[in-house]
């Protein structure tokens, strides 16, 4: 692999640009032209098969923010986002945390606290779907148990939004706990012994030791999270259908909805735009902290 | 199969110097010791001969033919690595036979050859084993034999012993000499180790910063190093460098001690060098100063010994003396031994006679 | 550390504790999925006797078969094709100099940050003017490229030592023996958790197959599901159950089988 000669610098250009055309045509086609199309469409006014008709700039995007169903939209993703990527971290971080211990059969407890990362929103959904069921479902069970009212869990304004929550949260668990295991098993163990020697209590270990050394999977574990939570849509599809009265409506089931329901592709691609760029902005802070990281590590 | 270097040239892009002006030759049945620092440009030196790695300027001649340019592959060479370079999939045998595999060589002459060098490298009973399960030195072998199957008249090796610990890096060493000799095969190994250096190789090259400093055979770098950085490069503890200035054969040392010293016709001020072995403790010695520091061996000891110069005299001896740290410490350096330099670190004479060549 | 059997003990309640509140909703799901209608009408959550019908019915009444063959050739192939395009396009990063390499990596890089989500309308569109909805082509192409996969291979080729390709250059290997001869075996096991990570990744996909599909002929088991629930079966909830477990397993069984080498894999693909 020698590039002291011309032929051979050339070879090397055409074998490596067929060994990248192919990924290049598929991006191409499906990531790069959409995003170019998604733009144009949201400065359009279109027909009901999504066909543009003139160039309207940015009354799409006005229209969006002065729409209440787009506001109450925005707001319940945001709430969505802060608990769900809240409640998973914490969540996951102790169950990793649980199964960092070293104990006989804890390999299956490990693969027990994963599995959740092989569930589909689809199966994830309905077997919440008859968990929040109001007439036979388990909720309503230990509610009549406790003697309480009975709640329409998927009906109710506030209820519903925290149901997708639930459902949600349980999905992620197993992927997050999983990666944040990796990172706790990386710790040196003899910090851990320094810190018996010293008596420190297990609440001591945990913020002294186990959180500062996991921060950056912690990071990263809670960037994945976010934009994951961004982008959901399953659940709602199936738990809410964005209902009642949009109080589960979020940003990628507003889109699919405006898009392929209502017919109305304009305000949809700029649905699409907005969810682009904060999205964007969550993967570049990502990979600025990733390579801040790096740089202080080669030094 | 000689190899000859002919003003090998490397510059990076960042303008940096890697290889100065490389000129060797390096004879059929050699063991050929590139020996230095990191950064000094040994690594490059054997890139280059292998074809890893292109050179701005020079040639690099394999048996009368100019392969400069040549991949390769097509430099009848093999190479044993510091870190094995083993396929962890694949079994002793495997990896063995994995050049001849890719040369599609017929599948029975494969098989005859596997049996001999394993029989060489004493690996019969590890055939079928992975790496994984084999020890550093095993695995060394195992890439030893690699490079030994393939017929190669040269062996590149690059520091193959630099991962073994102290007792295994000493038994290859010997191993990977008898093997050499018994096989008449040309060998270039690289190693930043002085005792590698000294105890492998017939011919040595000492480099610095991408220069040679001095090419010979490992005593004629101990006994008439070039120069100041050869002669501290080598031997353990290092040789004593000292300020000197010499006046009608009375040599004068930091001001307080004046000795005579019969050098004829030399006058001025002078860098001398002095092995540590090469000084004698006795009460009637015209060197004095205290014991800083003592290191028992056994069979012998180290010493030093602040005289009031800027780094304490380094005095190895070959019997057990009973001496603390800062008990008063006569000596005499031995005059035929002495080695003196110039200020700028080059070698003038070897002790009371005159040098001759440099 | 010593360790006392009371905190041994504890411990190990804390930890069955804690799996079985995970799993309640899969366990309930099992349940229910071997229970009788009646049973469940009635409100049991737990079957009086084991009722296996609605594993038959899934296959009798329903067209689940067909979506699960569907699901296994859609992920089974994107699978494939993320697997051979992602190590391609790594081997060229990695191994080959060509010109704009760096520009080209970050273009890469960049579709990492392009969520799919906010371009489903135009590659809606691509689909239907090509003619390709509902089929196998308009779930799995978009699919085929993937920018995680390219670097979690361009992370494992890294790893191989310099020493190999020295050695292989010697050898006089090409490129294509140095990619099956060396590449491919010293990284198999970061190859084969890509694949296996792709599959199911693949056989959960769920807004992208919705849309693409608009008929039975090439549905999915995700789609699959929701039709069912939307349907006239929406309340026999044994059946559903029983489609939502069978369509679980293969996901699940790779979870067990690949969770020592995901935690590896996923964490140097991705932190690293």
């Amino acid at each position: 692999m020698k590039k002291d000669k011309k032929g051979q610098l050339a070879s090397q250009n055409l074998l490596a640009w067929s060994l990248l055309l192919p990924s290049f045509i598929i991006l191409g086609i499906f990531v790069f032209y959409p995003m170019v199309k998604t733009f144009i469409l949201s400065m359009q006014l279109t027909d009901l098969m999504g066909n543009p008709i003139k160039f309207i700039g940015f009354k799409n995007f006005l229209n969006l923010f002065n729409s209440d169903s787009f506001g109450t939209s925005f707001t319940v993703t945001l709430i969505f986002v802060f608990f769900s990527t809240t409640l998973t971290l914490i969540m996951s971080y102790l169950m990793a945390v649980l199964a960092s211990q070293k104990m006989k059969g804890i390999a299956l407890f490990r693969t027990m606290f994963s599995s959740t990362m092989g569930v589909s929103v689809t199966v994830a959904s309905i077997l919440w779907l008859f968990m929040f069921n109001p007439q036979i479902g388990l909720f309503s069970k230990i509610l009549t148990l406790l003697h309480l009212p009975q709640i329409n869990f998927l009906s109710d304004q506030t209820w519903s939004l925290i149901a997708i929550i639930g459902t949600t949260v349980w999905m992620n668990l197993g992927f997050s706990f999983l990666i944040l295991l990796g990172a706790i098993q990386a710790i040196p163990q003899d910090l851990y012994q320094v810190a018996d020697l010293d008596g420190a209590s297990w609440w001591m270990r945990l913020r002294k030791i186990t959180i500062p050394s996991t921060s950056a999977t912690i990071f990263f574990v809670t960037v994945v999270t976010l934009i994951n939570a961004f982008q959901t849509f399953g659940q709602v599809d199936i738990l809410t259908s964005g209902g009642p009265d949009y109080h589960t409506n979020l940003l990628v089931y507003a889109i699919y909805q405006d898009a392929f329901v209502n017919h109305s592709v304009g305000r949809a691609s700029a649905q699409s735009v907005i969810l682009t760029i904060i999205i964007m902005i969550f993967t570049m802070l990502q990979f600025y902290v990733k390579n801040k990281k790096g740089a202080k590590n080669a030094n | 199969m000689s190899i000859e270097l002919q003003h090998l040239k490397k510059t990076y892009e960042n303008g940096e110097e890697v290889l100065t002006d490389i000129n060797t030759t390096i004879e059929n049945g050699q063991f050929y010791i590139l020996v230095g620092a990191s950064g000094s440009g040994k690594s490059t030196i054997l890139n280059a001969i292998a074809g890893f790695i292109p050179i701005d300027e020079g040639a690099v001649i394999i048996n009368g033919k100019d392969v400069t340019q040549l991949p390769p592959k097509d430099r009848n060479l093999s190479m044993v690595f510091q870190n094995y370079a083993l396929m962890p999939n694949l079994t002793v045998s495997e990896n063995i036979v994995f050049g001849l595999a890719a040369r599609h060589t017929d599948k029975d002459i494969q098989q005859k050859k596997l049996r001999e060098v394993l029989n060489l490298v004493h690996l019969e009973e590890y055939k079928n084993k992975k790496p994984g399960n084999l020890s550093g030195g095993q695995r060394q072998r195992v890439s030893l034999a690699r490079a030994l199957v393939s017929d190669a008249q040269i062996i590149l090796m690059d520091e193959p012993l630099s991962n073994l610990d102290a007792k295994l890096r000493a038994e290859m060493r010997k191993e990977i000499r008898s093997l050499q000799q018994q096989l008449g095969i040309t060998v270039i190994y690289v190693t930043h180790d002085q005792t590698e250096a000294m105890t492998m190789g017939d011919q040595v090259m000492l480099l610095n910063e991408g220069k040679i400093e001095q090419i010979g055979s490992p005593l004629d770098l101990y006994n008439v190093p070039a120069n100041t950085f050869v002669a501290d490069f080598f031997g353990s503890p290092a040789i004593n460098l000292v300020d000197v200035s010499i006046k009608n054969d009375i040599l004068e040392l930091n001001n307080t001690f004046k000795i005579p010293f019969n050098f004829e016709n030399v006058q001025g001020k002078f860098k001398l060098g002095a092995r540590p072995e090469n000084i004698v403790i006795k009460n009637s010695g015209q060197l004095k100063g205290k014991v800083t520091h003592i290191e028992p061996l056994g069979d012998g000891t180290n010493l030093e010994v602040d005289i009031g110069l800027v780094e304490p005299f380094r005095i190895k001896v070959s019997e057990q003396i009973h001496l603390m740290i800062g008990d008063s410490v006569n000596f005499d350096i031995l005059p035929d031994k002495v080695l003196l330099f110039t200020l700028e670190g080059n070698l003038i004479k070897i002790g009371q006679s005159e040098l001759t060549v440099v | 550390m010593q360790t006392s059997n009371f905190q041994k003990t504890s411990r190990l309640i804390l930890l069955i504790s804690v799996t079985i509140l995970l799993l309640l909703p899969l366990i309930l799901g099992i349940s229910l999925s071997l229970s009788s209608s009646q049973s469940i009408a009635q409100g049991n959550l737990w079957p009086k006797h084991l009722e296996f019908g609605n594993y038959i019915k899934v296959f009798t009444n329903t067209p689940m078969a067909k979506f699960l063959l569907h699901s296994f050739i859609v992920s089974g192939l994107v699978m494939i094709g993320q697997v051979v395009l992602s190590a391609m396009a790594a081997y060229a990063f990695v191994f080959l100099n060509f010109r704009f390499k760096k520009s080209v990596f970050i273009l890469f890089l960049s579709t990492m940050m392009l969520p799919f989500e906010a371009q489903i309308i135009p590659n809606f569109a691509t689909m239907r003017d090509l003619n390709l909805l509902n089929t196998y082509a308009a779930i799995g192409l978009p699919f085929l490229a993937s920018a995680f996969g390219t670097f979690m291979m361009k992370t494992s080729f890294e790893q191989i030592p310099t020493a190999l390709r020295q050695l292989s250059d010697i050898e006089g290997l090409n490129h294509f023996q140095f990619a099956t001869k060396v590449v491919v075996p010293y990284t198999r096991v970061s190859i084969i958790t890509f694949a296996l990570y792709s599959f199911l990744t693949n056989w959960n996909m769920y807004l992208w197959p919705l849309i693409a599909t608009t008929n039975d002929k090439v549905r999915t088991v995700q789609i699959g599901l929701r039709q069912l629930r939307s349907q006239d079966t929406a309340s026999n909830w044994g059946l559903i159950m029983a489609v939502t477990i069978i369509s679980v397993i293969p996901t699940l069984l790779i979870i067990f089988l690949g969770q020592k080498y995901f935690k590896k894999g996923l964490t140097n693909g991705v932190i690293k």
